[in-house]
């Protein structure tokens, strides 16, 4: 297999309050020798706020970011699934509609960049499945996940609306079945938790102007997880993880349940079977405290 | 092919809980969901109960869900479920706790919120026109087919909002807001956004799962019409000032400021004097290095070239 390289497209959480994501997916890159090139020149996506605001500025924007990928000649990934959603919807929108394609064109002009369309836009997740194979991954395990009952927990943006992603992905999702979390966890030979609440909502977009809300649907998809005897959730999303992670305590008083479930990252879990160590990983950094 | 189906049994008269039925049929290539309901009065148990009229897809009358999925009973075929779920198939009513009887469930709800939002066109019409009342093309275009709902509920009792608060109107009635407020021949367009603009019962509470657009059989893609009402709020100078308007806003402000997001800026521009509540959280972030501190927050490389998009592609003020 030739060497995979890709552009990265790290979005805001993974330089802010998730650090270990971006250190445990370069972790990973580099256990899996992919080559992962860092956006550094992109803008933040948005997280479908911005484009609740200014729609045409938001598809400018995003368009730029996959400018730079291009650029490079290189398929952009995403690690958080909010982030992938928008920059798929906005390749989807500008590559369907030569109009408005021209009009953000016209834009991006201004600043010497033009928006192809040469670029695919995939989660990380499809793309080690996809192009890296699970069998290779099943071969580059050294410590094998078999003690694990593991939560896949997908998080809304990767699995819906499911025929935008299907335009960029092999794998045909069924956003009411997803299978390729559990897959991955059986290719690092862990154990996969089925549970109601895996292709569910966490909340997070309405965290601030809802909590209540936010904080059943978070409370609902941990008790149930908990419940089907879960030691650790993974999620390829960081904002469900920091639902999930970061504000677990509330989460769980809004279900009036108590509960102390780790959330992982995928690249985290993928990691301790390829061998890194906690240090590699972040696992520091989560509230809600991972044991060793 | 031989499909096992559990059918969710209830009848509020007389059960405490539901139960599920356990059916072995043998199912045709031509057959759709309704078919198999119809079976199960025919041939299995007449007192089974389910809502059905047109068979074209056009009343809405005969949403169930399969598997989870919300569907229009007389539209989807048998053999793409089975493509989907396999042969072991859970038929259910839209929203359980609101069954009456097996697949019938009581819309009140439903129906008072779509009344919420007065679906109809609210316009001083002449009533002996000399011409009929003609709209271009591109006016009309821009409903972007929203009066295709035919109000099945299929998107309102998949949207997991509606579950945990009885005021949000949900999926259904943000869509027929749309198709009023999209229309130039309504003169309510303010006065329906103002509906949709209050925290609680509207927009803002959309969690953006997505859950609707998947639901919905005519593919009418309920949260783009919501995302359409947020820009309306906008364009119509109708947003108040709160939480979520402003955390919408706050995207652009920190985006203009350093390319990505200053996560901690946009709390507290969001929140005002209700960030104190987040104080916890934050702490506990902080001490698990989880907050960037504003002295080192990153910034986007080239971010002149952003902050010139911004100034000649914004569209909106607030």
């Amino acid at each position: 297999m030739s060497k995979l390289r890709y552009a990265l497209y790290t979005g805001c959480t993974a330089r802010e309050s998730t650090p270990e994501l971006l250190k445990s997916t370069l972790a990973v890159a580099k256990k899996l020798d992919i080559e992962l090139v860092l956006l550094d020149e992109a803008s933040c996506c948005g997280a479908s706020h911005l484009q609740d605001f200014d729609d045409f500025l938001s598809l400018v924007l995003n368009a730029r970011n996959i400018c730079y990928a291009e650029k490079r000649g290189l398929d952009m990934v995403t690690i958080c699934n909010t982030c992938q959603l928008n920059t798929a919807m906005t390749k989807h929108r500008l590559d369907s509609n030569p109009e408005l394609k021209a009009k953000v064109n016209e834009k991006l002009e201004e600043v010497g960049l033009v928006y192809k369309g040469t670029s695919n836009v995939r989660h990380f997740l499809y793309a080690l499945i996809e192009d890296y194979g699970l069998d290779n991954l099943r071969d580059k395990v050294v410590k094998p996940l078999s003690e694990l009952n593991i939560a896949p927990f997908y998080g809304c943006h990767n699995i819906r609306p499911s025929e935008l992603h299907h335009h960029f992905n092999r794998t045909k999702e069924n956003p009411y079945n997803p299978t390729s979390l559990e897959e991955l966890i059986e290719a690092l030979e862990g154990n996969s938790v089925d549970y109601w609440h895996k292709n569910k909502c966490c909340g997070f977009h309405v965290d601030l102007q809802a909590p209540k809300t936010s904080n059943i649907l978070t409370g609902n998809a941990l008790a149930d997880a908990y419940d089907n005897n879960a030691d650790v959730m993974v999620t390829p999303c960081p904002l469900c993880h920091l639902n999930l992670d970061v504000k677990q305590k509330a989460a769980t008083k809004a279900v009036g349940r108590e509960l102390k479930l780790p959330v992982l990252h995928l690249p985290q879990l993928i990691g301790l079977a390829l061998g890194c160590t906690p240090e590699e990983l972040g696992l520091k950094h989560h509230v809600t405290e991972v044991p060793a | 092919m031989k499909v096992t189906f559990k059918v969710f049994r209830f009848n509020a008269e007389t059960d405490y809980l539901p139960h599920y039925d356990t059916i072995e049929m043998d199912v045709k290539e031509d057959e759709v969901v309704l078919d198999i309901l119809n079976r199960i009065k025919w041939e299995h148990d007449g007192s089974f109960s389910y809502r059905r009229s047109c068979r074209h897809g056009i009343c809405g009358s005969c949403a169930v869900k399969v598997n989870g999925r919300s569907t229009l009973a007389c539209k989807e075929r048998m053999v793409d479920m089975i493509e989907l779920f396999g042969n072991e198939l859970i038929i259910e009513p839209v929203s359980k706790k609101r069954a009456v009887k097996d697949m019938v469930v009581d819309k009140a709800d439903f129906w008072k919120k779509y009344e919420t939002v007065k679906p109809w066109l609210e316009a001083e019409i002449d009533e002996h026109p000399s011409m009929e009342n003609i709209i271009p093309p591109e006016e009309a275009e821009k409903l972007e087919e929203a009066d295709y709902c035919i109000q099945c509920g299929c998107c309102y009792y998949a949207c997991p909002v509606v579950e945990v608060n009885e005021d949000y109107l949900g999926p259904a009635a943000f869509e027929k807001a749309y198709r009023f407020t999209a229309d130039v021949r309504d003169h309510a367009k303010k006065e329906r956004l103002e509906i949709v603009d209050i925290l609680g019962q509207g927009v803002w509470d959309c969690v953006k799962c997505y859950e609707c657009a998947e639901a919905c059989p005519k593919e009418i893609d309920p949260i783009g019409k919501i995302t359409k009402l947020h820009n309306q709020i906008f364009e119509e100078g109708v947003a108040k000032s709160n939480v979520a308007t402003r955390h919408a806003v706050g995207f652009k402000r920190s985006i203009k400021k350093h390319g990505i997001l200053d996560e901690g800026d946009l709390v507290l521009y969001s929140e005002g004097f209700g960030v104190v509540k987040h104080m916890h959280e934050a702490f506990e972030m902080f001490k698990k290095g989880k907050i960037v501190l504003p002295w080192n927050m990153p910034k986007s490389k080239n971010l002149d070239e952003i902050q010139k998009l911004i100034k000649s592609s914004s569209t909106v003020k607030f």
